[in-house]
């Protein structure tokens, strides 16, 4: 059989207070639309995973928001990865059992990383995402984010990574806070410098077109996600259309 | 029909039960006796650890009455993932021995290619090698479908290969023997391609062959 080794491309939905929406560096949430319409639009796609953040559900010390979840995961017929709120074991296993194949860890891990062991050792590593936000101060130093961007730890970055790994973290999403919803590519020396781990890695943040993918996986990513590329037309603000590459678009991207 | 996703806390049966509602199929998510024995068909569900598979089986009483369900009354069964794993003879993840329903083993994905990362996960093409599952019926063939597995089932004969994809090696992703059939990838996961698959498997049956 012919070797083809297909790259997952994976649309990013921001969800607030049932609203789909998109920021620019992680601040200012835009109204977007209907986070189900998204996805139902995304299923006719065959959209390969999905993934969900609640984005301020943390920082506003909230619960995830069950119904909605439930709502979403009963249209989702790709896997789908949600996260936002997620700070115990019983919030995570009560996500699963509405119908999500993984959950996607950030603020929790600011003070309690040892909860990737408590939900991996139960539903497997592949179930635990971590999203690692990072941001560039400055004098150039990258630090780790939590809390929507707002709180950050001053700990290694590559150490972070391997505590996580350590822990039985299945995957990790490298999300550029410079990068997000600015359409200026792929941060593909951030990508290169955390991709060479154990783990599929995830690049977020900035993507502006399939080049710009393909050059990211080039970088070093086993896997691509974006949220302003897939909601809006043409890589512009003033036109909003949930959209995703046909087949021989992303035939293109294949791991060379 | 009546179609039961076997719940022994393994997994996400309301995913399965969501996508045969999809295509328009109901079914019933249950570890009861009763409905259990009711079935015309099963589904084995399952993602996690081999060990908690097997235990969570045994704690319901379910091994045994799986065993006269699928060996003695023969009712059509799928399993997924996990599902698919348990229902070989053991696996290199766990000192529990599985069901044994198949002359095979679950090995781990050990490659000295450390670029080709474990878990494999994504969507990867799929060769159907028995016409149980017609491949011309799926939108594009080969069909691909959605994986996400650290262990991979090597079967003794050759003959028991439903299907084959390829993540470092070629493997086996599906095998059929009788009645019993299992599959590594996640059909309910997979959309139109899941949803074809699915449908076979509800139309397949194997008391004809």
């Amino acid at each position: 059989m012919e070797s083809k080794k297909r790259i997952r491309v994976i649309p990013v939905l921001s969800i607030v207070d049932n609203k789909l929406v998109k920021t620019v560096n992680f601040k200012n949430p835009r109204y977007i639309g209907d986070p189900l319409n998204a996805i139902k639009i995304l299923n006719e796609k065959r959209v390969d995973e999905l993934v969900i953040v609640d984005i301020t559900a943390s920082k506003d010390k909230k619960e995830p928001n069950y119904k909605l979840i439930e709502d979403m995961a009963s249209e989702a017929f790709m896997p789908l990865a949600y996260g936002g709120g997620i700070h115990s074991f019983s919030q995570a296993a009560k996500i699963f059992s509405l119908g999500v194949e993984k959950v996607i860890l950030n603020s929790a891990l600011y003070s309690n990383k040892e909860l990737i062991a408590e939900i991996a050792s139960v539903y497997g590593n592949q179930s635990v995402v971590v999203s690692l936000d990072i941001k560039k101060n400055i004098f150039g130093n990258i630090k780790a984010f939590f809390y929507s961007g707002t709180r950050n730890l001053s700990t290694n970055i590559d150490e972070l990574i391997q505590l996580y790994i350590d822990q039985g973290a299945g995957e990790l999403i490298i999300h550029s806070i410079d990068r997000d919803g600015t359409f200026s590519g792929f941060d593909l020396k951030l990508i290169e410098k955390f991709s060479k781990v154990a783990i599929p890695v995830v690049a977020l943040g900035g993507c502006n077109s399939i080049k710009d993918m393909i050059d990211s996986i080039k970088s070093g990513a086993n896997a691509i996600a974006a949220g302003s590329f897939f909601v809006y037309r043409n890589n512009d603000v003033r036109s909003i259309l949930v959209n995703y590459p046909n087949r021989s678009e992303l035939k293109e991207i294949v791991n060379r | 029909m009546n179609i039961v996703i076997i719940d022994y806390g393994m997994g996400n049966p309301l995913s399965i039960k969501n996508m045969l509602l999809k295509i328009g199929i109901e079914s019933e998510i249950s570890c009861d006796v009763n409905i259990l024995n009711s079935a015309d068909k099963l589904i084995l569900p399952g993602v996690g650890h081999f060990t908690s598979g097997i235990k969570n089986i045994k704690e319901k009483n379910l091994f045994n009455l799986l065993n006269f369900l699928v060996l003695e009354k023969k009712v059509p069964i799928l399993g997924i993932c996990l599902g698919m794993q348990l229902m070989t003879r053991k696996s290199d993840e766990s000192d529990l021995p599985g069901f044994g329903w198949i002359e095979a083993s679950t090995n781990k994905f050990d490659f000295e290619d450390k670029s080709i990362k474990v878990p494999h996960m994504g969507w990867t093409d799929t060769q159907f090698k028995k016409s149980i599952i017609q491949d011309n019926l799926f939108e594009e063939n080969p069909p691909r479908f959605y994986f996400v597995h650290s262990y991979y089932v090597q079967c003794d004969n050759l003959n028991d290969i439903l299907c084959e994809s390829e993540y470092g090696i070629t493997f086996t992703s599906g095998f059929v023997k009788g009645n019993i059939m299992g599959v590594q990838f996640h059909p309910e996961k997979s959309h139109i391609f899941g949803q074809s698959f699915l449908n076979q498997f509800i139309e397949w049956n194997p008391k004809s062959e």
